[in-house]
């Protein structure tokens, strides 16, 4: 299980696969969505496989995530803002024309 | 019309935060640019906003970066930027970078990587799930927001997975267990690094200290672990391993591994700096001359990006970069370099010993054919040593026929296991096999932003 | 790895491990020549290796045309001919017309073209571009396209050449330089760091390094190094299966099969040679970046992982030096591609290797001559 060792004043929502998630200032998406016991971020681009946080540094880019229609964003490098949406990557997703 | 700069230091922890301060202390311009929301870097992230009782369990050496950071954000002339990627560097130092969405160039006179440190690449089967990090993903996930697991399982060598086990107990929420690849203490072993060192007994000390709290707490603990694997669907559930002739299996949804840390190359191989192959500290270093500077001139490295040798003499390495390059411009002070580099040798005793303790497991330096090396492509240790066999002499090649390292993370990740995975079937040293030709962009760049990147920074009178 | 010594003398030295070294490589030991590869850093280092990969007779030259139409006859049956992964697919090459203007002048190549009797290049109208091309912006009218070139994996081509040649009995050498040429008898001395090689015959393939070889032997090829860069993108789902290219813009666009899109054929890169190094220059990129999102509208959500340039021989007039030397018995020439030499690798391989063990080809190589720069700067009375 999760949890969460201190109390931070003040409270953003935003928006994973459509529900809300409550996070806290100083959050990234990815701390935000590890906090919510959320682990599952993407599929990867190869096998579909499911991937999720890995360095939380910026390095690794396991936690790439698409927030409002922007694909490619690093989960762990990215904070966490008021009414973002973000979503898991997909693989390798059709795309309609 | 490009804007420019005395120095642009990247990277905002220890190295870069010391360096700005003694430079722009004697009147350099100088910018920093560091990809994160605030000061610190990985080993004094959130500093300045976390509260007590964070800061409690995260002991004295981390609330030291407090005063540094002040230190930071109270020196004038320090142009800080935060949230800023840099993704190129060019022949010119045209430092190239994006922040909020858009591309900026800045012309250094002098640049100085201080991007310090990743974690060691571990491949072992089944890490590439959910539930699988590493040991520093879970202390960042700690000093950041605060977050912690209560079945986390460390598995690894290295003196941060006591640290990260000592802070756990403190948080209440002790590791399940800790299962170290390397053997049992061999302390007495060791004694010959021991004795050269002048630094050795402070960290034995606080090392033994975390020990002893570990310990204390009752977590359990295997050492000379080997067949590590681990299991679960589309979520760990589980570690295998042997230790001490027995199979284990400790059921856990957070498994976080660690083999120590090297240098981040990414910027110094991108401008094609000198390298070496370190055999202590198994990793590549920037070649530096006595000023560390690189093979490339007005390049410098100050920090772990150049050797590890810890936050403190990250610090010190960033101040003598940055006085260094102010008593160019004339402003000599003789005294505080000398000191600054007896202390640093004197720092710089103790890492034989710590590097002789923790050196990493063997498996991850030789994975099995069936576990992934580079995560990206999910390239297997297998299909490189069918790479080599076919030919491919290094890690370029091997890039050309199979892909590792072409994926978002560039190659940080895999870059040293992959080099490793083909020394060995080839049987040639890590030197000579060489190391992955990083290509910018350094972190992926939107095409539309760059269709809107001319070179030039943003008008200052007008931003 | 055994490096050169005095008692290896091939029937043929080739220096420059490239595609058109690997190939010439390949059907010269085909033709039972012994053969040795001299290469000064390792096989497919530049830009064999690290090119665009577009296998294209579109849009060639006039003096490339047959040539081009002869390699594309054997890339259709590489797989078999290499027994080997080369990454070869058939694909359409596509040039896109942006307005009338555009599309006109398409269409009087295409009809020029037939006059000499070769009809690859088809005019496409707007519906039909749209068929081959579903992503394609809402201003394209039209296009020119070969609709069965395709593309291959550069590094992967061209190991696939060395490998075949290697088991008909070819030799490679890497990591060693040609230093010097002399002529030794009726056949050739190549000095290189680790011992002398003889050979009776000559071929120099080394890219923009040819230059300097060409020179000891007294002829004047000005070959000068250029680096075509390429960026590439984070993988996109499946949206274009051509590769593409524009009628009024530098442009070379193609998603390959694992989704990803790589684009080039604009700026090029800082090249130097001597050191072996080319970088690239972000800040002039951007209207290459433009291009591909205007022809391509979602191009403006792709994201750029890795770019990467090659150095490449490019001549004065940007079609390469191909055939017998001018001066001397036994030494023979392939370089100069001038960043589209690709394509040309196999049959260019296949003539060299018919001249140089007959003594002559079928193919008309006048175009490609190697005097044709002095004579050029004869007729215009000046030296540079």
């Amino acid at each position: 299980m999760v949890s969460l060792i201190d109390d931070i004043e003040g409270q953003i929502t935003f928006l994973f696969e459509g529900q809300p998630v409550t996070a806290r200032p100083g959050d990234t998406v990815a701390s935000a969505l590890a906090a919510a016991n959320t682990r599952h971020l993407r599929d990867s681009v190869v096998s579909g496989e499911p991937r999720g946080v890995f360095c939380m540094m910026g390095a690794c880019f396991d936690c790439l995530v698409e927030i409002d229609g922007v694909q490619n964003r690093q989960a762990c490098m990215t904070p966490v803002a008021d009414g973002i949406s973000v979503k898991r990557q997909r693989g390798g997703v059709e795309v309609a024309l | 019309m490009s804007e420019r700069s005395d120095i642009v230091i990247i990277g905002a922890g220890p190295a870069g935060m010391a360096c700005a301060i003694e430079a722009a202390g004697k009147g350099l311009s100088a910018v920093v640019l560091d990809e994160n929301p605030a000061p610190g870097g990985q080993i004094y992230r959130s500093v300045e906003s976390v509260g007590q009782k964070r800061l409690d369990i995260l002991g004295p050496d981390y609330a030291k970066g407090k005063a540094l950071v002040s230190a930071f954000r109270e020196t004038a002339g320090i142009d800080y930027r935060p949230c800023s990627t840099v993704w190129n560097i060019g022949s010119d130092r045209r430092v190239e970078f994006s922040q909020g969405g858009r591309s900026f160039g800045i012309l250094a006179g002098s640049v100085v990587v201080a991007t310090g440190a990743l974690e060691r690449p571990s491949p072992v089967p089944g890490w590439t799930l959910p539930g699988v990090t590493t040991v520093g993903a879970l202390q960042i996930l700690l000093k950041g927001s605060g977050v912690v697991y209560d079945d986390a399982v460390l598995v690894g060598a290295g003196p941060l997975l006591w640290l990260l086990a000592a802070q756990l107990v403190d948080a209440k929420t002790p590791p399940k267990a800790i299962v170290e690849t390397t053997p049992p203490r061999h302390v007495l072993g060791l004694l010959p690094q021991l004795f050269g060192s002048l630094a050795a007994p402070g960290y034995l000390r606080k090392g033994l200290s975390m020990m002893r709290k570990v310990r204390r707490a009752g977590i359990p603990h295997h050492s000379g672990a080997t067949n590590i694997r681990i299991e679960g669907d589309s979520q760990a559930t589980a570690v295998r391993f042997e230790s001490r002739g027995r199979s284990h299996h400790i059921a856990s949804s957070t498994i976080a591994l660690h083999q120590g840390v090297v240098p981040n190359q990414q910027i110094t191989r991108l401008l094609q700096c000198d390298h070496f192959w370190d055999d202590s500290q198994k990793c590549f270093r920037p070649l530096l001359d006595e000023r560390r500077q690189t093979s490339i001139q007005r390049v410098f490295v100050a920090g772990d990006g150049a050797g590890i040798e810890g936050a403190a003499s990250a610090e010190m390495q960033g101040r003598l970069v940055g006085l260094l390059i102010a008593a160019e411009a004339g402003h000599v002070e003789n005294e505080r370099i000398d000191s600054l580099q007896s202390q640093l040798k004197r720092e710089a005793s103790v890492r034989p010993f710590l590097e002789k303790l923790y050196a990493p497991s063997s498996e991850v330096l030789s994975p099995a054919d069936e576990t992934i090396v580079c995560r990206c492509e999910e390239v297997s240790a297998g299909a490189i040593r069918k790479a080599v066999d076919d030919g491919a002499p290094g890690p370029n090649q091997v890039k050309s026929f199979l892909r590792t390292g072409m994926g978002p993370c560039q190659g940080r990740v895999c870059g040293l296991a992959v080099a490793s995975v083909i020394s060995q079937r080839t049987g040639k040293p890590p030197e000579d096999v060489d190391y992955y030709r990083i290509r910018p962009p350094l972190k992926p760049l939107q095409l539309s932003e760059l269709a809107a990147y001319d070179g030039a920074s943003p008008d200052k009178a007008v931003g | 790895m055994t490096g050169p010594t005095e008692s290896a003398s091939p029937d043929l030295l080739i220096i420059g491990g490239g595609i058109h070294g690997c190939a010439a490589a390949f059907f010269a030991a085909k033709r039972g020549m012994s053969v040795t590869v001299l290469e000064k850093d390792s096989v497919a280092r530049h830009a064999s290796g690290v090119n665009a990969g577009g296998v294209r007779r579109l849009g060639r030259d006039f003096a490339e045309v047959p040539i081009s139409v002869r390699s594309m006859e054997i890339w259709h049956e590489i797989g078999s001919l290499l027994d080997d992964e080369t990454g070869f697919q058939i694909a359409p090459q596509i040039k896109v017309a942006e307005n009338e203007a555009e599309l006109a002048k398409l269409s009087e190549r295409a009809e020029a073209l037939e006059m000499q009797g070769f009809r690859h290049e088809v005019l496409l109208d707007r519906a039909q571009l749209r068929e081959l091309l579903p992503a394609v912006a809402d201003h394209a009218v039209g296009g020119l396209a070969c609709l069965d070139d395709g593309f291959a994996q550069p590094f992967w081509a061209t190991t696939a050449f060395r490998r075949k040649a290697e088991k008909l009995g070819a030799r490679f050498i890497e990591h060693v330089a040609a230093e010097r040429i002399e002529q030794d008898g009726t056949g050739w001395l190549v000095t290189t760091a680790s011992g002398i090689i003889r050979a009776s015959k000559l071929l120099v393939c080394a890219g923009a390094w040819s230059g300097a070889l060409a020179a000891q032997l007294g002829e004047d090829a000005p070959v000068r190094g250029i680096a075509p860069l390429m960026i590439v993108t984070a993988r996109l789902p499946h949206f274009c299966d051509a590769v593409v290219g524009a009628a009024g813009r530098p442009l070379s666009f193609k998603q390959m099969p694992n989704g990803t899109v790589v684009i080039g054929g604009g700026r090029r890169g800082i090249a130097d040679p001597a050191r072996n190094r080319s970088e690239i220059l972000f800040s002039q990129l951007n209207l290459t970046a433009e291009t591909a999102i205007s022809l391509f509208p979602i191009m403006a959500e792709a994201t750029i992982i890795r770019s990467w340039s090659g150095i490449e021989g490019c001549m004065p007039d940007e079609i390469p030096v191909i055939g017998p030397s001018k001066r001397h018995e036994g030494i023979f020439y392939a370089f100069g591609f001038s960043a589209h030499g690709f394509q040309l690798g196999p049959a260019v391989g296949e003539t060299m290797s018919e001249l140089i063990a007959t003594g002559a080809t079928q193919t008309d190589l006048t175009a490609f001559a190697i005097d044709r720069f002095e004579n050029h700067r004869r007729s215009q009375g000046g030296q540079q």
